[in-house]
């Protein structure tokens, strides 16, 4: 057990130069995270499915391959694990969501498929916030996740299940998505590495979709080399998705260790206002004072729209979403409610209408498609999910679509112009991933406004598609662990990680690990 | 005017694009295929599938919309309009909205025979959308089971709206057959009405002259025509019903909700089917998946240049280049472009455009509509009639006898020389000819009498024994030297 710790507390990097020179098999190395995950997952939950005989049957198949000098793909035994909204061809995506408990994708998600032809080795399916939505993993339908450094306490969201398996050395390398901080919150919650692309940098095929202009998929790792080494692995033009751009991937891994000599950093002044935690606070400057020592420059900036990020996240997000779940309707596949019981209950409000000789209500009473519709999807979704379609069908509804949707276009684009005059003075932008850190199991779930608020330091980067990242930078008393984000301007993932791997290089927090 | 009221007329029609794929997937567009095998993750919605747009779809509506007329903005974009119906999985169409790809067109319309006056009927708009699945409704007895058929879902449709310019049911029908014959002659749709390729939907309403001025009726949309001649007698059915309405109670518009009726084909009669009260609200937006389409004035101009002549120009320059009548070049070019360009082969290779014209509108018309044959299945090829149009202008078939030679280069696909060997035709030389008229003419003195008295038609008797005895003989060539001989003979007595 002891040579497993020390092989699953390495970074991945290092896990595949011992698998390319033949000192370890992926089915070695597959075990020790299976054992690890068997070990821990009971209290953690990271997983909602673990993938152990498959697992194992391609680590054997990549050993074997090795061993006769076979070609190989680039990320070839090392095991990833997935969050559950990326569709995996005849397997289960359930989006945390009973609506989807029984769902198969009769096809690969762009990003799986990539995965699988790097031979990655797909350890299991993580947990999340049901379609993505919410900030703490507690709205997944079917288990609670937590954070590895706290037990008591949320690994994030929506992403928790895919920060707390990397916490926990259950997996090395993990895939996330993020739609208003999905990635970088939990990583920051988690102390991980995670990088949300720029929009359209990994295709979205097969992600199941949650604000179809603001999800991306992108990697959660222990550090930035890692997290390169699996972006590079996922990203890239898809013909099948119209929105992913065709421009080339750099070799991230290749460049990552080398320090962006001179960088400038910005600081956001309304970042450091009220409601930011004093800790969190002082991490960040330290870690800012770290990039000064390193021969940074840096410079207060601002972002005066950056107040209204929030707001013009909830109407959108939302907006999207009703119309994206409208589709889980129990007509063609997903839950559908008990037919024959919902038709006797139909049947007993007529009778009962028709003895009243209540025409109004025998008149409104609904035809069995439209009971049919409400019953699944009333059944078929938790609270949030519902909140949101609710709230997004009101946005877009006629007389009100103006005065919200696009009013927070608007405002979307004020944002997205902040940020390019913001990168006209600086290189990276520097702060907090979230105000506090990780919050009690709990805490918040009739709250649901302080929730959102969660989103507060991450939303901008999705209104704006700008790429993000959020990595370890301190700890706060009770020994949680604090996150630093840096943005940088679209298509600048390679500036965001080397930024990342020459702060990691000066500092040791991301070699911390939970006892678990 | 005699009419208590005019007739406000504006038609939505839906065409079916001729693609071979889907407009946001690679599924095939085919019709009559086994239900729900062309379908796959995208058209049939499921998660995590993406929309990507069929370039050739698009091409195909800015041919249309430039056919048509139409401003083409130079940015066009897809919203999704959102409905919940089983037949649409998505529970949304993916649609244009507010930027649709073409707006502000026209199509003139005439009618050669006149009962009508030609005028130019506006095109609001065309926009493309995906069309959704089929709903089979087994109507019959104890089955409310409903089946569904999405091998049509995301099948590509263009919108051609039209402004309500129309006011009667043949201006109507004339404008559908315009329109039709456009898209046809230009390649972007079979315009199949019995496969869904063409579907029409009618707005109607009347606008009466009464004491106090002019009042519109309540507007009734008009759905399930199934044929050009249904949306005529709907319209017709229609109008007057709403006549009859309006005398009942008076109802203007706005006073009464927008409704659709259903026409009923075999009982001849619209019927009510839902009233537009509260208007669905669709929740239009943006597609997400989706980027905008920019359009360049190159594109523009190439999907311009890729028209050809149309219809319209075909008909002007026929009347131009060879003569016809208004009349007979509406007909031809109404025909299609397969009868356009079998006239035009005819008229170029004969040098003889108005024979031309003559036997195509009436002999190969004829055959068109009584076989119900394609153009190029009919056996007189359009080289071959040129032959036969020919050999009469050159004295080798007597023209009263090109009608049989017609019908055996028809049976058996030959040529007009063969045809005319195969009859046996010989030009008969003029002696022969005086000859065989003295032979006859002293066999019938009691003929040569009568025209001596002045009636002429008695040598009518010898034409049908002179054809006994040869069947090349002209007959209005022996006609006129039996008279000339018969006079002759009585002068010198």
């Amino acid at each position: 057990m002891s040579s497993h710790s020390s092989l699953i507390e390495s970074s991945a990097t290092a896990q595949l130069e011992l698998l390319m020179r033949g000192d370890l098999f992926s089915v070695e190395l597959t075990q020790a995270y299976l054992d690890s995950i068997a070990s821990r997952d009971a209290n953690v939950g990271a997983f909602l499915r673990v993938e152990k005989d498959r697992a194992l049957a391609q680590a054997a198949s990549v050993d074997k391959r090795r061993q006769s000098n076979k070609p190989l793909g680039k990320l070839a035994g090392l095991p990833v694990a997935v969050k559950d909204v990326l569709c995996d061809q005849d397997t289960i995506t359930t989006c945390a969501s009973r609506m989807l408990e029984n769902f198969r994708a009769p096809y690969d998600s762009t990003v799986v498929a990539k995965l699988k032809a790097a031979d990655a080795i797909l350890i299991g399916r993580t947990n999340m916030d049901e379609f993505a939505m919410g900030g703490s993993t507690e709205n997944s339908a079917f288990q609670i996740t937590r954070n590895p450094w706290d037990l008591e306490r949320a690994p994030g969201g929506s992403s928790g299940g895919a920060a707390a398996c990397v916490a926990a050395d259950m997996a090395p390398l993990s895939i996330g998505t993020d739609t208003g901080g999905s990635i970088r919150q939990p990583a920051g919650l988690c102390g991980v590495v995670g990088l949300k692309p720029t929009y359209g940098r990994v295709s979205r095929f097969g992600l199941v979709a949650f604000a179809s202009s603001l999800d991306q998929v992108g990697p959660l790792a222990r550090t930035s080399q890692d997290a390169a080494l699996l972006l590079e692995t996922i990203a890239g033009h898809d013909l099948r998705d119209a929105t992913s751009l065709d421009r080339p991937v750099p070799a991230y891994s290749q460049s990552v260790a080398e320090p962006l000599a001179g960088v400038r950093i910005g600081l956001v002044r309304e970042h450091f206002a009220e409601g930011l935690d004093s800790e969190v606070a002082s991490a960040v400057r330290d870690a800012v004072a770290v990039y000064e020592s390193l021969g940074a420059t840096v410079k207060e900036i601002s972002l005066p729209h950056s107040k209204h990020a929030v707001a013009t996240y909830y109407v959108i997000a939302p907006c999207e979403a009703s119309s994206n779940l409208a589709r889980y309707d129990g007509v063609h596949y997903g839950h559908r409610t008990d037919e024959a019981e919902m038709l006797e209950e139909l049947a007993a409000e007529r009778k009962a209408l028709e003895a009243a000789k209540d025409e109004v209500g025998l008149s409104r009473l609904d035809s069995s498609l439209v009971r049919m519709y409400r019953k699944s999807r009333s059944e078929g979704f938790g609270a949030e999910v519902k909140r949101r379609i609710m709230l997004g069908t009101y946005a877009l509804s006629a007389g009100y679509y103006d005065a919200y949707y696009l009013k927070a276009l608007k405002v979307r684009r004020l944002i997205r112009q902040d940020f390019d005059e913001a990168f006209r003075e600086v290189d990276l932008i520097a702060g907090p991933v979230t105000a506090q850190t990780a919050f009690k199991i709990g805490e918040m779930v009739d709250d649901p406004l302080s929730m959102y608020l969660v989103d507060l330091y991450t939303v901008s980067a999705n209104l704006a598609g700008i790429p993000g990242i959020s990595l370890p930078c301190g700890f706060d008393k009770s020994g949680l662990p604090i996150g630093l984000q840096l943005l940088a301007p679209p298509l600048e993932e390679e500036r965001l990680l080397r930024g990342a791997h020459m702060y990691e290089q000066a500092t040791d927090w991301h070699q911390r690990r939970p006892e678990i | 005017m005699s009419q208590l009221y005019t007739t406000v007329i504006g038609l939505e029609v839906h065409v079916q694009l001729a693609t071979k794929s889907k407009l946001f997937c690679r599924c095939s567009t085919q019709f009559g295929a086994e239900p729900n095998t062309q379908t796959c993750s995208v058209c049939l919605g499921l998660p995590g599938s993406l929309p990507v747009m069929n370039r050739t779809a698009f091409d195909l509506s800015l041919k249309t919309a430039v056919a048509l007329n139409c401003v083409i903005p130079k940015f066009t974009k897809w919203d999704r309009k959102q409905y919940y119906y089983p037949d649409l999985p998505k529970a949304y169409q993916i649609s244009q909205y507010d930027l649709p790809m073409s707006s502000a067109g026209w199509l003139e319309i005439s009618d050669e025979k006149g009962s009508f006056e030609p005028k130019r009927v506006r095109i609001t708009r065309a926009h493309l959308e995906e069309d959704a699945g089929k709903s089979i409704h087994d109507e019959a007895a104890g089955k409310a089971d409903s089946e569904i058929d999405l091998n049509r879902t995301g099948t590509p449709l263009l919108e051609i709206v039209s402004e309500p310019d129309l006011s009667s049911s043949a201006e109507a029908k004339a404008y559908l057959q315009e329109l039709k014959l456009l898209l046809t002659h230009i390649g972007v749709s079979d315009c199949n009405m019995q496969e869904g390729s063409l579907r029409v939907d009618a707005n109607i309403n009347l606008h009466i002259d009464t004491p106090e001025g002019k009042i519109a009726t309540p507007i009734v949309e008009i759905k399930n025509m199934n044929s050009f001649r249904a949306v005529e007698r709907a319209l017709d059915y229609e109008a007057p019903r709403q006549f009859r309405v309006w005398q009942e109670t008076g109802q203007k518009i706005g006073e009464a909700p927008k409704q659709t009726r259903g026409w009923d084909d075999s009982a001849g009669v619209t019927r009510g089917q839902r009233s537009k009260e509260e208007s669905s609200d669709y929740r239009y937006f943006p597609d997400p998946d989706l980027v905008p389409v920019l359009v360049t004035d190159d594109q523009v101009a190439e999907a311009r240049k890729s028209l050809g002549e149309l219809p319209a120009d075909l008909r002007n320059r026929f009347v131009q280049e060879y003569g016809l009548s208004a009349y007979d070049a509406s007909v031809i070019v109404n025909q299609g472009q397969g009868v356009t360009n079998y006239f035009e082969q005819v008229a170029r290779e004969s040098g003889d455009a108005k024979s031309a014209c003559k036997w195509v509108t009436q002999d190969i018309l004829r055959l068109l509509k009584d076989g119900e044959q394609e153009i190029n299945a009919i056996g007189v090829s359009a080289a071959n009639l040129a032959g036969m149009i020919s050999a009469v202008n050159d004295g080798k078939l007597p023209k009263p006898r090109a009608k049989e030679a017609f019908e055996l280069m028809l049976s058996t696909g030959s040529t007009a020389q063969q045809a005319i060997q195969e009859l046996g035709i010989e030009q008969v030389d003029e002696s022969a000819l005086v000859e065989l008229c003295r032979e006859l003419l002293d066999k019938n003195p009691r003929v040569v009498a009568d025209v001596q008295s002045g009636k002429v038609q008695a040598i009518g008797a010898l034409i049908g024994q002179a054809k006994k005895l040869n069947p090349n003989v002209d007959p209005g060539r022996f006609r006129e030297i039996c008279l000339e001989l018969a006079m002759e003979s009585s002068s010198s007595e």
